[in-house]
């Protein structure tokens, strides 16, 4: 089973031609593949932010760009990675490709509205682009009141309104999952059998569903706000700025939980099919995914405690927000303890696995770190938070990402990527990420701020490190857009099963027909049971 | 039966699993939905208790009666709409037609009162951003009062707009025919969306017309 390759048979890709047959898709497949289109530009429009950032940061002397499009640059990096890359990027891609195939279903269930919400990412991210054009934003990604709506002289209301409409499809994407996951599971297929990416994308999905609204209708009133020069957040017009904060980061905080609770899902597939074991404690690891979002919505104030709120309530805040890493710490703990006598292999895949779990591991003690209400208050506002959430996002998040794309890939495309240069991809990627961020950390202990283009030369050191770890991981990133592209078109024909993985995702062909599976599976064992395989191929 | 089987699609096992499918969806689009509503009401109560004279100061340029009148006229459609369901679900296409006809009209006007609300507060000078002349006391938390009503009865009138344009289209597939007590999921989960937009102003018009205006006078 696992190194037969099927007879060329129909499948979504080939199953209908032409460019109307993808921009009118209804398939959850192809929308994948629309999405996986548009969040890979985002990402290298973002890149270049980011690469321009660290050009200027080369030199303490504000010498590259002026303070003015720094900050910019800055705010553009942080709402375009943030808001069109990193929050669609594993659900609408790999959890659009996944979530049906993985329950055993024929499409989500309600796949206009699939189609619709890819529609709405690109209305909000084209008027995003058009308010960039236009002369940007200076906001930074958290339109700080009374900065945003009074003072800045940049294009924020374009930018917060396609923010706006851009969270619709976020909110539609999550609805479209929790109803699918619900309700239209394969016979057989109980909640307990469910692989570990479902449930994480069902708590990412209760996330989206329930946060996405109130910075939705916050960022709708600092735009009527500047529209109309009225006050609701502005305190010379009798509003309250703080009160903005607690709102935005009400969303903005479980945000951080839609972008890494999937990264998470993805590693307990890889993490389990690359050791051959069903991972450890399941039971635990799903609920720390429900865990994670319900805490993730307690949380929000520990991005406040310089804020003027109440030192109660930073009290309380700072407690829970150590709680989250107790269901962190029992998905990395059971990681491990999968690895454990496991049949290992160093598959790409597994590699940026690894990656994972050592540096959101770094990531996550930094933010205990952060949740302690004297350090934070020393270190608030400097490259340690940069390095810290670059750690969960970077290091996490694109991590598994990566990770997935290779382990789906054949899945998805039919054709194996290179394995060499993917391995080597992977190792630089990881070094360059630690290159960059690290010294961050160091920089931000001693004070470096964030957000400023011009600093005192004892820093120069660690600017000068962190901007050649960004070339390295630039080429990281690089070389994997061009095998896969290579891929697509030479790369080997993939099996049906190229890992010898459970899911029901490898039991039907590579790439999956129109509408999954020939016959709809019957579920009879639990996730991740690899001794039903092996009598499977040996039979 | 055939109707039935036209109605189903490809990616549900039988019409049991869609209309489940269908509700729990809208149900969850109303969740979505009472967050959304929820970051203003959440914006209202931090600002009122904190300025409670001002809030009730505020309140008594609104009209109680005219609010009262718009609230039993909005009542008056959700409850049309509740009998639209039942007539959808009973396979009577007149009755349907009939009361989404009714359901409509009274949206409408529940949009026309509350849009000569908007014009009195206009020309009264009570409007944020576009004429506000109100001077008196504690005018800039006056101000903040009317930004959030504002915000919030737009909010709620944009959803009424919306709304009607749902049930309009309801309409016109009723009168082709298209439901029948096999079928009649859109109607169902129209009437969800209606009742939750009926609900939320049955919350805005006392948090407006009527608890603030208590505070003033004690």
């Amino acid at each position: 089973m696992i190194t037969a390759i099927a007879p060329p048979r129909e499948n979504y890709l080939t199953h209908e031609y032409g460019i109307k047959s993808w921009l009118l898709t209804q398939d959850h497949k192809r929308i994948a593949l629309l999405y996986l289109g548009a969040i890979s530009f985002f990402f290298f429009l973002g890149g270049i932010f980011a690469t321009i950032i660290r050009l200027e940061l080369l030199t303490p002397p504000g010498d590259l760009v002026s303070s003015q499009t720094y900050n910019k640059l800055f705010s553009l990096h942080g709402i375009i990675m943030i808001f069109l890359f990193m929050i669609p990027s594993i659900p609408a891609t790999l959890g659009n490709f996944l979530v049906p195939m993985m329950i055993g279903c024929k499409d989500l269930a309600f796949p206009k509205i699939n189609l619709l919400s890819w529609y709405i990412f690109m209305a909000g991210g084209a008027l995003i682009l058009y308010a960039m054009l236009r002369g940007g934003v200076d906001t930074g990604w958290t339109f700080y009141v009374p900065f945003s709506t009074s003072y800045a002289n940049t294009y924020v209301i374009l930018t917060a309104v396609g923010i706006f409409i851009a969270g619709f499809s976020s909110i539609l994407t999550g609805l479209n999952f929790i109803v699918t996951i619900h309700r239209m599971r394969a016979p057989g297929l109980t909640w307990f059998r469910l692989p570990l990416f479902i449930w994480s994308m069902y708590a990412t999905s209760v996330i989206q569903v329930l946060g996405t609204p109130v910075i939705a209708v916050t960022l709708l009133l600092v735009a009527v706000e500047r529209g109309f020069h009225i006050g609701i957040f502005d305190p010379a017009l009798g509003g309250d700025p703080v009160l903005f904060q607690h709102l935005f980061w009400f969303y903005s905080h479980p945000a951080v939980y839609i972008m890494v609770l999937p990264g998470m899902g993805v590693i307990s597939e890889l993490v389990s099919v690359y050791s051959r074991k069903r991972v450890f404690g399941y039971k635990f690891v799903a609920f720390s995914s429900v865990a994670i979002a319900v805490l993730g919505f307690l949380v929000w104030g520990h991005h406040m405690f310089v804020s003027s709120q109440s030192v109660y309530a930073s009290l309380i805040f700072s407690f829970l927000s150590f709680m989250v890493a107790v269901p962190s710490a029992i998905k990395v703990f059971n990681w491990t303890a999968t690895l454990y006598k496991g049949s290992i292999s160093y598959d790409t895949p597994m590699l940026y696995a690894f990656g994972f779990i050592g540096l959101f591991t770094i990531g996550g003690l930094t933010g205990t770190f952060l949740a302690t209400l004297g350090f934070d208050v020393h270190v608030t506002d400097t490259y340690f938070v940069v390095a810290h959430f670059h750690y969960i996002m970077v290091g996490g998040t694109m991590m598994a990402y990566l990770g997935g794309l290779h382990y789906w890939w054949p899945k998805i495309t039919g054709r194996m990527y290179h394995e060499g240069w993917a391995k080597l991809s992977a190792l630089v990627v990881f070094l360059g990420f630690n290159l960059t961020f690290f010294p961050q950390f160091i920089m931000g202990y001693l004070g470096m701020p964030r957000r400023y283009h011009a600093y005192p030369p004892e820093f120069q050191v660690y600017h000068v490190l962190s901007t050649a770890g960004a070339s390295v991981l630039a080429v990281g990133y690089l070389i994997p857009a061009i095998y896969f592209i290579w891929a697509m078109r030479y790369g080997q024909p993939a099996p049906d099963n190229p890992w010898g993985a459970t899911g029901l995702e490898w039991q039907t062909s590579s790439p999956p027909p129109p509408e999954n599976f020939e016959i709809t599976p019957v579920v009879t064992q639990e996730a991740y049971d690899y001794s039903i395989l092996e009598e499977m191929t040996v039979g | 039966m055939a109707n039935h089987t036209l109605a189903l699609r490809h990616q549900f096992d039988d019409v049991d699993q869609q209309k489940d499918a269908s509700t729990f969806g809208m149900w969850l689009f109303l969740a979505t939905e009472v967050l959304f509503f929820g970051g203003m009401f959440c914006c209202y109560t931090v600002y009122r208790s904190l300025y409670p004279a001002a809030f009730g100061a505020a309140s008594n340029h609104l009209s109680v009666i005219w609010g009262g009148v718009s609230t039993a006229v909005l009542i008056c459609s959700s409850y049309f709409m509740a009998c639209s369901v039942n007539s959808a679900a009973s396979g009577r296409k007149n009755a349907l037609i009939t009361y989404l006809v009714l359901t409509i009209l009274f949206a409408a006007t529940f949009l026309v009162i509350e849009m000569s609300e908007w014009h009195n507060l206009y020309t009264e000078g009570m409007m944020p951003g576009f004429n506000f002349t109100f001077h008196e006391g504690d005018f800039r938390h006056v101000q903040l009062f009317y930004c959030m009503y504002f915000s919030m009865t737009g909010l709620h009138a944009s959803h009424v707009t919306v709304g009607i344009g749902i049930l309009t289209v309801l309409l016109i597939r009723a009168a082709r025919g298209v439901f029948s007590p096999q079928y009649h999921t859109p109607v169902e989960v129209s009437g969800l969306y209606w009742h939750f937009v009926d609900l939320v102003w049955i919350y805005l018009f006392p948090l407006y017309y009527l608890v603030a205006r208590h505070v003033h006078a004690g």
